[in-house]
């Protein structure tokens, strides 16, 4: 039973925050009101008509659209295309579709919202911020009156995001209403007015966003207290173990510069595209870079693959786990021994089952990853867990030199926690970390350096002493 | 209430991992019942001996097919590595480990070609091997003048039509194979990578795993695979026509899809495949004891493939 005896409440013109761990039933509850999903019991309300939800047109019809956290344009055609796909405004008494009118139509829409995107320019041209735009514009065209939003700004950051609320606050004038899903606090106490808080499938209660604070909402969720998100690093620190001199690609980042000691816990903060992950797969030998020099523990290295990174003790945690990280479709063993196979097998080739299975197991118990046993599949773990396999996966290889880009991405609170406290032990053990990071509060809280890129280039360097969330925006939108 | 929607969806879960068995046995018995001449012991070496080349080539697929790929090019690749083995086994010329040696590396290098333009120039696999399905009956057609190569020594003859203890050579050739392909994929480090290349290939190459080389051992062996075919193929109709094995790409591509392995990649297993080769056998076989007309056995073949992957799907739902 994902959900169990859940009530929600939305006024018309009100942003509602949807909260909750992964697997609190968020997604679940969101897939019934759009009719994605059929509910075993309970009823709907809309305008006090009880309504039935039977598919996803039927939840349009009633005004209900929804943005998904996955965005699913059709790539190969234009914007306009996207928006008016399965409605496009036709020649009367034909089947023939006015491109035209559609175009006039699309221009309207993005008027009205302030949105400047050419209509027909190729969805697959568009920036990830582009795309979640052009998403929101559709889900309005449906003359919708409740909006889903789940998790809208989990691809885009900065201004795109003050785009969004400005979008949500002129939404919410005309009177409709948004469910807004986030795992990001600071939004959720900026946009919403009313926070309801689902734990385990069970509704836990709703209040006003005014009378809640962090450690409250926190507590509510979680059902336990968070005294501390962030566990102080007691590590010692050590000699430079990882540099990297004058690393450029051009087009995407130029003379880049760092060093990182044993035990240090490196931040590598900025904007989105300012080519931090572009970076990090330089290093690790999935891009190759135009000129500069990377030393690991003083000796200058070429890493031309990722099999030669990780022959040098070099682990990547990617940023999106999905597309870089897991096999989605492979048990949870496969995916933790994978890099790793050789140290179970005979003759480099012959797997060893019952070494590769205690080797599993241990990673497994170790991060408290949460499955079945190791043959579940991998993609129907939660979010949380799934991060923490492709830990286990990389920690089973005992990197010296642990990169982990954006490693609490669209996971739930407890989980980031425990990730948290990974992270730390790795350090006091006295490992090197580079953590690539666009939620400040974890650059703050973890890390005891951190470089700022703004357009590929190092644009500040600040000590755990020196630096605060103003002076790292500002560096990262280049105007310290 | 609980109770039985749990032993209903224990039930659901086994029939979906076994159901494709059941359909096996299902279709045999129904013909053991129909056709008396279906259940004898020489028609089932008879199976045998019929569904080895087709079996042989889909151990390869599945391989293939496991890391999102396909290859075309079996059927036109057996026929060269046919023709070439048999122009090297005319009576008193060669030893017989010459010929076989030789198909099984002309198959070895069209498997070769295609897995290195497939890795590392990026093409489809599609486009690839449908080229290299081309390119490989056109070899053997200019190799041989269109004419079938004739007069072949009577060792090599045996491979193909001789047995032992009443289990036809073919049979036992393809029985090594089966274990070769469960040993790979199964218990092997490469057969590991292949599903990981099949079910993420970035994540697979981020985790340091060589997948160009993957690819391309799963190409050559493959094509290798298609070689030795090609021998067991001349050596039973005792000539090597360039014109052979037309289609029996997509004999293996069903047999493998109906043992369950997904075309998108990531997913299957050699068991599988073994019976939807013994599917595709036993159906030909049957069919044709019941007398029914040629025309209407592919009907019939079309509808059970489509069939039983749609029960398939069903029944993971």
């Amino acid at each position: 039973m994902a959900l169990n005896g859940v009530q929600l409440k939305v006024a018309r013109g009100e942003v509602h925050a949807l909260l909750g761990e992964n697997g609190a039933g968020k997604s679940t509850l969101m897939k019934i009101l759009s009719g994605l999903v059929q509910k075993d019991g309970g009823e709907i309300y809309l305008d006090e008509n009880q309504v039935e939800i039977k598919s996803p047109k039927a939840a349009l019809d009633l005004g209900i659209s929804m943005i998904h956290q996955e965005l699913n344009p059709v790539r190969a055609m234009t914007v306009s295309e996207n928006i008016f796909l399965g409605k496009e405004p036709c020649f009367r008494f034909t089947n023939v579709v006015n491109r035209r009118k559609q175009r006039e139509l699309t221009r309207a829409l993005f008027g009205e919202m302030d949105v400047s995107i050419n209509p027909d320019k190729k969805m697959s041209d568009l920036l990830v911020a582009e795309m979640q735009l052009v998403e929101i514009v559709k889900a309005v065209s449906y003359n919708a009156r409740i909006i889903i939003m789940d998790e809208p700004t989990s691809a885009i950051t900065g201004r795109e995001v003050e785009k969004l609320f400005a979008i949500i606050r002129s939404l919410k004038s005309k009177g409709i209403a948004i469910i807004y899903i986030s795992h990001k606090m600071d939004e959720i106490f900026r946009i919403s007015d009313t926070i309801t808080v689902l734990r385990d499938g069970q509704y836990v209660e709703t209040r006003p966003a005014k009378e809640l604070d962090r450690d409250t909402l926190v507590k509510l969720m979680v059902g336990r207290k968070i005294s501390e998100l962030f566990p102080k690093v007691k590590s010692e620190k050590g000699e430079v173990a990882f540099e990297v001199e004058g690393l450029t690609k051009h087009g995407l980042f130029e003379n880049i510069s760092f060093k990182v000691r044993k035990g240090e816990v490196f931040g590598l903060a900025g904007l989105m595209g300012a080519g931090r992950t572009e970076v990090m797969e330089t290093v690790f030998g999935l891009r190759r870079a135009d000129a500069g020099k990377i030393k690991i523990n003083g000796r200058e290295v070429r890493l031309q693959s990722p099999a030669a990174a990780i022959r040098h003790r070099l682990a990547l945690i990617t940023e999106d786990r999905q597309m870089k990280g897991l096999n989605l479709k492979a048990s949870v063993r496969d995916n933790i021994t994978l890099s790793n196979l050789k140290s179970f097998s005979r003759f480099g080739q012959v797997l060893q089952f019952q070494r590769e299975n205690q080797a599993a197991d241990a990673e497994m118990e170790k991060l408290r990853i949460k499955a079945r046993n190791r043959g579940q599949i991998v993609k129907t773990l939660s979010g949380g867990n799934q991060q923490k396999v492709v830990l286990a996966k990389w920690l089973l290889n005992n990197p010296e030199i642990i990169i982990l880009d954006e490693p609490t991405r669209g996971i739930d609170i407890g989980a980031k926690a425990e990730i948290y406290k990974i992270i730390a032990q790795l350090a006091e053990q006295g490992r090197t970390i580079i953590m690539i990071s666009s939620e400040l509060e974890e650059i703050m809280g973890l890390c005891d350096r951190v470089v700022v890129l703004y357009h590929g280039k190092v644009s500040a360097e600040f000590g755990r002493h020196a630096f605060s969330q103003e002076t790292i925006i500002k560096a990262a939108m280049g105007t310290n | 209430m609980e109770l039985r929607s749990n032993a209903w969806q224990t039930t659901a879960a086994f029939f979906s991992k076994y159901g494709i068995y059941f359909a096996f046995v299902l279709l045999a018995g129904i013909l053991a019942i129909t056709s008396p001449p279906f259940r004898t012991l020489s028609n089932v070496e008879n199976i045998l001996q019929q569904v080895s080349v087709n079996g042989i080539i889909a151990m390869g697929m599945t391989l293939v097919i496991i890391t999102a790929g396909i290859d075309l090019s079996v059927g036109s690749v057996l026929a060269l590595s046919a023709v070439v083995a048999t122009s090297f086994a005319h009576p008193d010329e060669h030893l017989l480990i010459v010929p076989v040696a030789i198909g099984i590396l002309v198959g070895l290098a069209c498997g070769t070609v295609n897995g290195v333009l497939i890795a590392k120039k990026r093409l489809a696999p599609f486009i690839v091997t449908l080229g290299m399905m081309t390119v490989a009956r056109g070899v053997a057609l200019v190799y041989t003048s269109g004419r079938p190569v004739i007069n072949l020594s009577d060792p090599y003859n045996e491979i193909g039509g001789g047995s032992f203890a009443d289990i036809p050579f073919p049979a036992m050739i393809f029985f090594a194979v089966i274990l070769l392909g469960i040993f790979i994929l199964h218990f092997t480090r490469f057969g590991r990578h292949v599903y990981a290349v099949g079910g993420n290939e970035l994540a697979a190459k981020v985790s340091g795993v060589n997948t160009d080389r993957v690819l391309i051992g799963v190409y050559a062996l493959t094509g290798a695979l298609a070689g030795l075919a090609g021998i067991v193929l001349s050596s039973r109709i005792m000539s090597g026509p360039p014109a052979t094995g037309v289609g029996y790409e997509l004999d293996a591509i069903a047999a493998v899809v109906i043992g369950g392995t997904s075309l998108s990649g990531g997913v299957g297993s050699i068991a599988g495949t073994i019976v939807g080769v013994l599917i595709i056998g036993v159906m030909n076989n049957g069919l044709d004891l019941l007398n029914v007309s040629s025309y209407w056995q592919q009907i019939v073949k079309g509808v059970i493939i489509v069939l039983a992957v749609l029960l398939d799907k069903k029944a993971k739902q």
